[in-house]
């Protein structure tokens, strides 16, 4: 099993079809909604994609044949902990629970795996220990 | 062994090599295994320690005087592109931590950033990088110039010596937010509808708190201060010793304070962090660390203070504290606080700290390898603080009208 992150642009044209749906039924995908959004440019969406690496092309290939552009998700949270003091002003914010303290060290532990790059942590940590990163 | 220690012999034996040096988390073991009665004869020293954000915090800079000579007391300096004062001699400046550069934007594209500020100038002095001085004055025959602008750096520099008038704070707030909408506060950021609730102290490490009526902390005490060794030399603002305390003589708030000082360039900027409080400012986080000399079984039973044996007042900071309306709405102990979660009015509230407890107790052990290999004596007060049951107050401000002439 493979997962892997895009950011999705629906053109407004397509925002009213049900297509996520088909990437579950027709090509055996699950997939996990980090952030969405719509406006008058369309629909934006962030996504992990589970399933398959024959899948997951397939079904990419399918989102694209639609008109609906693809990219990896290129931006990663970075955690430098040689900034990060400790002090856990971040875990009440992180929507994921990406950050979050041993309760017997009392340290912050960065789990990249959960973080689905929201980015609210960057402003709320005083050291300014995480960053908004091009991967 | 008789039952009370002097700092004499207590520093012969750390001279010596035999003094029994603990961190607090140690100590804490040792009552437990052996009861307080042994824990007070065999332990001769305890060391505590905090770091979290400190604005009353600063340092004085002596740079060094130009030729021509130029007067920067009374003109403007700036360091990073942050104001510092100069209101004292001619090269004298004190940069505060919380002043921000002079084109910040501060709050005005609310919730500011405040990615920089005068507790960033110093941890950038303090790491050992250049600086950009840039400095106006009004000149006079004794001192000509008018303009500089030059790279310094600490090394070069003729003193540079942190000076806090109030760190330490002996058992604070824990801050929350009953309002509907998010706050930005020096309590961190405050989710609406009781949505998180932030604490600021290391509580069972801190160093106040295992001294809570002040016997052994006071005028001269030597301390861990920024990673090099400081002093306190006053009670620091707003020492306030007068408060409700438990019957273990822990205040149940914000009580007693410390002023210190020390030389700026033997510590580390591991110890010395800037920090930005978003919608709130620029600071300085302070890592201090203060030995207690365990002289007898009663400082002993002081220093056995458990985090469940210390009571943080949870105070509204959307409507109590702006308005300066005193009460809380329950209070916590932080066992509590630091299981990441409390009940207050019904609801589970999550947790977070300001204060960093790893870093606190860093600093418990490096104070104790200093004490250790005798890099560290024990200085005794030459004049406690004033402590509860003395006169002295924390008082709010009396306005007065103003009748303008």
């Amino acid at each position: 099993m493979a997962s892997k992150r895009y950011v999705l642009h629906f053109p407004q044209s397509i925002v009213d079809k049900p297509i996520l749906s088909k990437l579950f039924r027709d090509y055996e995908l699950t997939f996990n909604i980090l952030k969405a959004s719509i406006d008058e440019d369309g629909g934006l969406l962030t996504l992990d994609l589970i399933g398959k690496d024959s899948d997951i092309q397939r079904g990419v290939d399918f989102l694209k044949k639609l008109g609906v552009e693809v990219k990896p998700l290129s931006q990663r949270m970075k955690y430098h902990e040689d900034k990060c003091t400790h002090c856990g002003a971040c875990v009440t914010f992180c929507p994921t629970y990406a950050l979050n303290i041993n309760r017997d060290t009392m340290e912050i532990k960065f789990d990249e795996t959960k973080c689905v790059v929201c980015g609210v942590c960057v402003k709320y940590c005083p050291p300014r220990a995480m960053e908004l990163s091009e991967t | 062994m008789k039952d009370e220690k002097t700092y004499e012999e207590i520093n012969k034996k750390i001279e010596e090599g035999n003094a029994v040096v603990l961190t607090k988390e140690e100590f804490l073991k040792i009552v437990e295994e052996k009861g307080i009665k042994i824990a007070a004869k065999e332990v001769d020293v305890v060391t505590t320690g905090t770091f979290g954000p400190m604005c009353s915090s600063g340092a004085f800079l002596n740079f060094g005087h130009t030729k021509p000579r130029m007067k920067m007391g009374g003109g403007t300096v700036l360091l990073n592109g942050v104001p510092v004062y100069t209101g004292i001699a001619a090269v004298d400046t004190y940069v505060g931590a919380t002043a921000v550069p002079v084109n910040d934007p501060t709050n005005m594209i609310f919730p500011g950033e405040f990615k920089y500020g005068g507790g960033h100038v110093i941890h950038d002095l303090v790491a050992g990088k250049d600086v950009l001085l840039e400095a106006k004055a009004y000149g006079t025959n004794c001192y000509p110039r008018k303009t500089l602008e030059t790279w310094i750096n600490i090394k070069d520099i003729n003193e540079a010596i942190l000076c806090n008038p109030r760190n330490a704070y002996q058992n604070y707030n824990c801050a929350v937010n009953p309002s509907n909408k998010t706050i930005y506060t020096y309590m961190g950021v405050l989710k609406p509808n009781l949505g998180n609730a932030n604490y600021c102290s290391a509580a069972q490490l801190s160093p106040l708190l295992n001294d809570p009526l002040y016997k052994t902390i006071g005028i001269g005490t030597r301390i861990f201060l920024g990673g090099g060794i400081g002093y306190v030399y006053w009670n620091g603002t707003q020492h306030n010793p007068n408060v409700t305390r438990g019957p273990n003589g822990v205040p149940r708030g914000g009580a007693g304070t410390l002023a210190v000082v020390g030389d700026l360039k033997q510590m580390s900027p591991d110890w010395l962090i800037g920090v930005s409080f978003l919608g709130y400012g620029a600071t300085l986080a302070v890592g201090i660390g203060i030995p207690i000399p365990i002289l007898n079984e009663d400082i002993a039973k002081f220093v056995s203070v458990k985090d469940e044996d210390i009571f943080a007042q949870v105070v509204d900071y959307s409507e109590s504290y702006p308005q300066f309306v005193p009460g809380s709405l329950c209070e916590v102990n932080y066992k509590e606080l630091k299981s990441g979660e409390v009940t207050i009015r019904g609801k589970k509230v999550p947790t977070s700290s300001l204060s960093s407890y790893p870093k606190a107790r860093k600093i418990t052990q490096l104070l104790k390898k200093m004490i250790d290999n005798k890099k560290f004596m024990l200085g005794k007060a030459v004049q406690l603080l004033p402590s509860a049951g003395s006169d002295y107050t924390c008082k709010p401000l009396k306005e007065r009208p103003v009748n303008k002439r």
